[in-house]
């Protein structure tokens, strides 16, 4: 399976999202970004990451990513 | 705010969509956006076609044409409703009001109750209220309520936030009074505190139009429009929908003692698949229930898709038969409405082409 790293890799493969510690303040993932990751999220982890967690905070770097998929699915 | 009403029906509705198609593919050039981010962003938004205006087409042309074909076929006599309330952003003028424009065009009858409501995606349900409350008057027989809106004319082409979701339609919606008791359940919501999540902030008179609104100005996120154009922070609006609208669908259930898997059909406003999609999930509602496939065939027409929504998938259906059905609109105001009631059957349901 895809790691989170992996699959933000494959949306944005210009940035190098390791060395980022907030992918929407460095300009790494806007709003159409986001959508695209809840829905490769969604589909590789066969979860609905609610709407009401789809907010900048839940994917500000990889940790945060994981904190929140952890809550769907254990840890990714 | 809710409301409940009984004796009341919808008899009739028409959908109309200009005939001018537009397609992502073709447009994505305008976007300054890598193609295969755009081809990812079409299949999980739903972007395909569009419907829209050719030209300066305006609202009472498409009333005009929707309301004629109804008279031409006998489905509507011309004199024979008192109530024209017209529901639109996007007025053929500031004064005098469309719904003025349109009695007039038609050469309608004196005796007649006109007005325009400004709403956007929760206008329909807006207008049904109003309509129902019409009807309380002895003197209204029949109202009809025209919901319309044109406003890709204010949608810049290098918005990739707005311009590939936006379509152009109208409705035209026929509601009586009836002897069914059955209570009709409605309930809305408005904050104008976070009014500016949509709109448009140029062209009325806080902020008139000139040379300097018109100039494009990018969003941060490569996405040009000038403040003329239509604007929406689509994170903003997201949030919103995704915060208030289950629980105002559980308030409407609850308040009618009716549970969700007795709902035949959840026929929502329809700003994007994906927002759809998370709505179904957090609802626990299965996607077949809830139809998305609006804005994949003609676009987010504003409060227009849901009668859309409704002609598009379950015209036969609900002419010849009834479905218990939750109606909600979303969105600009911000503003938020459900409704809960019997559809059909219909004297006539229909989806025709503006030509």
């Amino acid at each position: 399976m895809k790691t989170v790293a992996e699959v933000l890799r494959d949306i944005r493969p210009e940035f190098d999202f390791t060395a980022s510690a907030d992918f929407i303040a460095d300009g790494m993932l806007d709003s159409f970004d986001l959508t695209i990751l809840v829905s490769e999220l969604d589909k590789l982890y066969g979860i609905s990451i609610a709407g009401v967690d789809i907010l900048p905070e839940n994917f500000k770097d990889i940790a945060a990513i994981e904190r929140l998929l952890h809550n769907y699915v254990g840890k990714p | 705010m809710n409301f409940t009403f009984s004796h009341r029906k919808i008899t009739g509705l028409v959908a109309i969509v200009p005939s001018n198609e537009r397609t992502f593919v073709d447009e994505m050039a305008n976007f300054n956006f890598p193609l295969a981010r755009s081809l990812k962003l079409k299949q999980v938004m739903g972007y395909d076609k569009h419907r829209i205006v050719d030209g300066p087409v305006c609202v009472s042309d498409l009333a005009c044409f929707g309301l004629q074909h109804l008279f031409d076929r006998g489905l509507l006599d011309r004199d024979g409703f008192d109530a024209l309330l017209v529901v639109t952003q996007s007025p053929d003028y500031f004064m005098p009001p469309t719904s003025s424009v349109i009695q007039g065009r038609l050469a309608l009858k004196q005796d007649m109750f006109c007005m325009d409501i400004n709403q956007g995606c929760a206008g329909f349900l807006f207008g049904l209220i109003q309509a129902f409350l019409i009807l309380e008057q002895p003197g209204v027989h029949r109202a009809v309520v025209i919901n319309a809106d044109v406003l890709s004319r204010k949608v810049s082409t290098k918005d990739r936030n707005s311009y590939p979701l936006i379509g152009d339609a109208a409705s035209i919606t026929v509601i009586e009074r009836s002897g069914d008791p059955a209570p009709i359940h409605a309930n809305l919501k408005m904050d104008g505190r976070r009014r500016e999540a949509l709109m448009i902030p140029a062209g009325g008179f806080r902020l008139p139009s000139t040379p300097e609104t018109a100039v494009l100005e990018d969003d941060g996120e490569n996405n040009f429009r000038a403040k003329d154009n239509l604007r929406m922070d689509g994170s903003a609006v997201f949030n919103f929908v995704q915060v208030e609208v289950p629980p105002m669908i559980e308030d409407l259930l609850k308040t009618a003692c009716v549970t969700a898997d007795e709902v035949d059909y959840f026929l929502f406003h329809q700003p994007n698949r994906f927002m759809l999609e998370k709505l179904a999930d957090k609802m626990k509602v299965p996607y077949e229930k809830m139809p998305s496939n609006i804005v994949e065939h003609f676009g987010n027409s504003s409060g227009v898709t849901v009668p859309l929504v409704i002609a598009y998938n379950l015209r036969e259906r609900i002419v010849t038969g009834t479905i218990r059905a939750c109606l909600a609109g979303f969105g600009v105001g911000l503003t938020w409405s459900s409704m809960l009631l019997r559809l059909g059957p219909l004297n006539f349901c229909d989806l025709i082409d503006f030509q």
